[in-house]
C-alpha cells in the first residue's frame, strides 16, 4: 500500500531550506562571538538536511535520509571540537572574538 | 480536510523555523540564541515528519535538540554568556557585505534549483508506509551504505578523542601559564 504526499510540494521545502542556509551564513559572517558562529553553523547544516530529506521524499528513496543522519553525526563531532576549542580559548584568557583571533599560536 | 490540516501544520512549522532562525542570529545574548535554536530544531523535526522521515525526526529531537543543545547550554553557562551587540555603533562595511553575501547565496540557490529541477518538482513519488521507518533506515545503513556507517563511527571516535585532548591541553596550559607567568603580567 502506498501513500501520496499531502500538503505543500517539495519546492516549498527547498525554498525554506535555502532561506535557512542564507540566515546561517549571515550569522557566521556578521557575529563576533564564536559561540554564536557555531550556532549559526548548525542552522546552515540543518538547512542542508531539510533539502536532503525533501529530495529523499521527492524521489521516494531513503538514501537522502541516510545522508542526513550522517550529517547529524558530523555536526555533533564539529560541536564537540568547536566547544572544546572555545573552552580552551577561555581558559587561556584569549578574548572570545573571532575578529581578534587572527594568529595561530596560543 | 487532511490536506488542509497538513498545510496548517506546515505553515506553523515553517514560520517557527524562520522566526527562530532569525532570532538565533540577532539575539545578543548567546543563551537566548541557543534557546531559539532549540525551537528551530523542533520545528524542523515537524517538517521532517511531514516529509515522512519519522526516524530522522526522532533522531533530530533526541540527538540535536536534546544532547547537542544541552552541551551548548552547559558551555554557555560555564563561560558566562558574554553578550556582544552586533547592531551597536551603526552599520559597518562588514555588516553591509554580510547582508549582500547572504542575499546572494539565497538568490543563487533558488535560481539554480529552479533552473535545474523547476518543472520536475511537482510530482512526488508514492511511497509505502515503511518509508523512513527505523527498520528501513537500518536496512539501508547495513546494506547499501555500510561504508558511510563505519566512517561515521570513526569520525565520532576521532571527535571524542579530540575533545579529550583539547580539554587536557587547556588544563595543562593554565598550570604552566601560572607557573611561568612573568611578574609584569596581572595575576589571573
Amino acid at each position: 500500500m502506498t501513500v501520496a504526499m499531502l500538503g505543500p510540494e517539495v519546492s516549498w521545502y527547498l525554498a525554506l531550506s535555502a532561506f535557512l542556509f542564507a540566515t546561517g551564513a549571515f550569522g557566521v559572517l556578521i557575529r563576533r562571538s564564536p559561540l554564536i558562529v557555531l550556532l549559526s553553523l548548525e542552522i546552515m547544516l540543518n538547512g542542508a538536511n531539510l533539502a536532503l530529506i525533501a529530495f529523499s521524499r521527492h524521489h521516494g528513496r531513503g538514501d537522502g535520509q541516510i545522508f542526513a543522519i550522517s550529517v547529524m553525526a558530523i555536526a555533533a563531532s564539529e560541536v564537540v571540537v568547536g566547544l572544546g576549542l572555545i573552552v580552551a580559548m577561555s581558559r587561556k584568557r584569549i578574548a572570545l572574538d573571532v575578529d581578534k583571533l587572527n594568529v595561530l599560536r596560543g | 480536510m487532511g490536506n488542509f490540516l497538513v498545510w496548517v501544520v506546515w505553515v506553523a512549522a515553517a514560520f517557527g523555523c524562520l522566526g527562530s532562525g532569525i532570532a538565533v542570529v540577532s539575539f545578543s545574548n548567546p543563551f537566548y540564541s541557543a534557546l531559539a535554536l532549540i525551537g528551530n530544531l523542533g520545528s524542523l523535526a515537524v517538517l521532517y515528519l511531514l516529509l515522512s522521515a519519522e526516524f530522522v525526526a526522532a533522531a533530530q529531537v533526541l540527538v540535536y535538540a536534546g544532547a547537542v543543545m544541552v552541551m551548548f547550554l552547559f558551555v554557555i553557562a560555564y563561560l558566562g554568556g558574554e553578550a556582544d551587540a552586533p547592531w551597536a555603533g551603526g552599520p559597518t562595511w562588514q555588516q553591509f557585505a554580510a547582508v549582500l553575501a547572504a542575499g546572494a547565496l539565497f538568490v543563487e540557490i533558488i535560481v539554480v534549483v529552479g533552473l535545474k529541477a523547476g518543472g520536475r518538482l511537482s510530482h512526488q513519488a508514492h511511497v509505502t508506509r515503511a518509508f523512513g521507518s527505523p527498520a528501513a533506515i537500518g536496512r539501508l545503513f547495513l546494506t547499501d551504505h555500510l561504508l558511510a556507517f563505519e566512517i561515521t563511527s570513526i569520525v565520532l571516535l576521532v571527535a571524542a578523542v579530540g575533545g579529550v585532548v583539547l580539554g587536557a591541553h587547556a588544563r595543562r596550559g593554565v598550570e604552566w601559564g601560572s607557573a611561568t607567568r612573568l611578574p609584569t603580567e596581572p595575576a589571573p
